[in-house]
């Protein structure tokens, strides 16, 4: 079992670098996940449908399109991507935070759902309680709903963050395959395919892909079960 | 302390129209299901609001729809008790309890917790989570938590409804020491005739989204006409009435009422403290002359105050005993055979085995008519 040793720093970059941008990509959605599952399981309001859909593109679309999109919207010569690097410094193009956007759209539809629907699930009526006891709607939803919906919360959290870790059409499509940059794990092992003799290198890093992801997914069980814990639904 | 209430509501074919004002200490909003009491208690509360009207609790208006007034349910102060609980299920009791303390002013908070919880009885829960407690338990717990909100009304929308027979028992001593222990004035919504009977000082009838009837409990459950058809049988008089002395030869408790006096079986109450005794209309035989020889032991003379015409073959029968109306639920055979008229001097006759826990209650202390 020396294999993990004999990893070459470009491979190890690739690991390091997918881990970070799917945690990137997960975190970085949550709160305008969180905002747009209330939104679509509450709201009433004009143009909700369009909201949805365009919410559930990625999911549809083919990742290269998304990607694609991506490219002239936040390229650093498009009004998005100029606009963003002369206001805040923030350039995606042919960076890894270009990786962590378009895996954080990728996602987003997956976390969505979860908490849209955990939000659903919710009675209504427990809202109806806090208020009767003298909560503000704002208390009301974090000292009821917010806590409510963590398992939902933590299954979103995590399809993203799996969803992120595989994904690959949209980010070489948007930010390219640089290794150190913008080489995640998928990318990393198209790579190897490509090259003669590279199976070794691309069965090394489809281990560490499994693994993580096993990984992810024991973690997600092991919170989720303890937050129904808490929660003590009968 | 008043709650005045004069709305409307459409909610598609269903309308509701109510207007009546009550200053009963327990004021119970009554009548069958979609009659339109839950619609009136959750517009009280503020969880909906009246196409057009005005409440106002206490002196302050809660809504206006003229005035273009509607103070949201979290500044109402008023707290509620629904039927199913609703304990937050990831709070401990405890922190349940403790919800509503926090969002009350310092300076309005009357309701100490050592006090509300010794009511209850709930001492034992406080570590335990809403879903480890029975039935009973969850809707006490939903009382103490109403109540350590400090408000200034409490609605309790049919808390026993979804509970057993041996759960409502367990619940109704408690609701009653709510009732006579603090101050606060209580609106209850109930479709049962036992409950009404046992805990409301005031009760507003309503039937079909309007108000048919309302005034004290005794003068309501008169109206053995406007009864919901399945509680019929359950209507009669209210007395209020105290023990006078405990029979222990023959297990029975004697209670004194301006009626006279009536025994019933043994009840767990002191000499002297109030009981409220429901006698149904159908447990109560009429006699033209004083009958001896007969197993029951309640004998209550009187004079037909009145005879409302019945359905099917029974017509009830207003005895005014001493001034207090005993009802008889008779046949109209009977009536004929006994040439029963107004005015006339008659005996209401009712076993003493025909009361039962269910009509045999803790009275509200101050006010006794014997």
């Amino acid at each position: 079992m020396n294999w993990l040793t004999d990893l070459t720093p470009d491979e190890w970059n690739a690991v390091r670098l997918s881990i970070k941008v799917a945690t990137v990509a997960m975190l970085a959605s949550l709160p305008p996940g969180i905002a747009i599952a209330f939104l679509l399981a509450r709201g009433r309001f004009w143009g909700k449908t369009v909201l949805n859909g365009v919410v559930h593109l990625p999911l549809v679309l083919p990742p290269v399109v998304t990607g694609y999109l991506l490219l002239i919207s936040f390229g650093r010569r498009a009004p998005l991507g100029s606009f963003l690097e002369s206001t805040l410094g923030i350039v995606f193009s042919f960076r890894w935070t270009g990786a962590a956007l378009a895996c954080a759209i990728m996602g987003f539809p997956l976390m969505v759902r979860a908490i849209r629907l955990s939000i659903e699930s919710v009675d209504r009526k427990l809202e109806a309680a806090a208020g009767t006891l003298g909560a503000h709607p704002l208390w009301v939803f974090l000292t009821v709903t917010l806590p409510l919906i963590v398992p939902g919360m933590i299954a979103g959290a995590i399809l993203s963050f799996a969803k992120a870790m595989g994904e690959f059409g949209a980010t070489i499509t948007f930010v390219s395959n640089i290794p150190g940059e913008t080489q995640t794990l998928p990318s990393a092992i198209y790579t190897f395919t490509q090259v003669p003799g590279g199976d070794e290198g691309a069965l090394r890093l489809t281990l560490i892909s499994i693994i993580i992801s096993m990984g992810a997914l024991v973690v997600s069980e092991a919170l989720a079960r303890r937050a129904g814990r808490r929660l003590d639904i009968e | 302390m008043t709650v005045s209430v004069d709305i409307e509501q459409r909610l598609g074919a269903f309308g509701l129209e109510a207007d009546f004002t009550s200053s009963g200490r327990l004021t119970a909003l009554f009548g069958p299901s979609g009659s339109g009491k839950s619609s009136l208690i959750s517009l009280i509360a503020g969880l909906t609001r009246p196409g057009r009207g005005r409440i106002e609790v206490d002196g302050r208006v809660l809504v206006d729809t003229e005035a273009g007034v509607f103070v949201p349910k979290h500044k109402r102060r008023i707290g509620m008790v629904f039927q199913e609980a609703l304990l937050f299920p990831h709070m401990s009791v405890a922190h349940n309890l403790r919800y509503g303390r926090w969002f009350t002013p310092p300076a309005e908070r009357y309701a100490r917790m050592e006090a509300v919880v010794g009511l209850l009885g709930i001492g034992g829960l406080l570590d335990r989570r809403p879903g480890k407690l029975s039935g009973g338990e969850k809707q006490r717990v939903a009382i103490g938590r109403a109540l350590l909100a400090s408000p200034r009304l409490l609605l309790m929308d049919e808390p026993l409804a979804s509970l057993d027979d041996a759960r409502k028992a367990e619940i109704l001593p408690y609701i009653e020491r709510l009732r006579d222990e603090t101050k606060i004035p209580i609106v209850y919504v109930s479709h049962s005739v036992a409950e009404v009977a046992r805990l409301a000082s005031d009760v507003v009838m309503l039937s079909d989204g309007k108000v048919v009837a309302a005034g004290p409990t005794a003068e309501i459950m008169q109206r053995l006409d406007l009864l919901p058809a399945d509680e019929k049988g359950e209507g009669g008089a209210v007395l209020e009435t105290a023990v006078v002395r405990h029979d222990e030869a023959f297990g029975m408790t004697v209670l004194g009422s301006k009626a006279g006096e009536i025994r019933v079986p043994r009840v767990a109450m002191a000499v002297g403290a109030p009981v409220r005794l429901r006698v149904r209309a159908r447990d109560v035989m009429v006699a033209t002359v004083e009958p001896t020889g007969l197993s029951a032991l309640n004998v209550l003379p009187g004079t037909v105050a009145a005879i409302d015409p019945g359905e099917g073959a029974a017509v009830v029968v207003r005895i005014d005993c001493n001034g207090v109306a005993v009802m008889a639920r008779i046949t109209r055979q009977s009536r004929q055979a006994l040439e029963l008229a107004v005015g006339r001097p008659v005996f209401a006759v009712v076993k003493t085995v025909s009361f039962d826990p269910a009509t045999t209650a803790a009275g509200p202390r101050g006010e006794i008519d014997g």
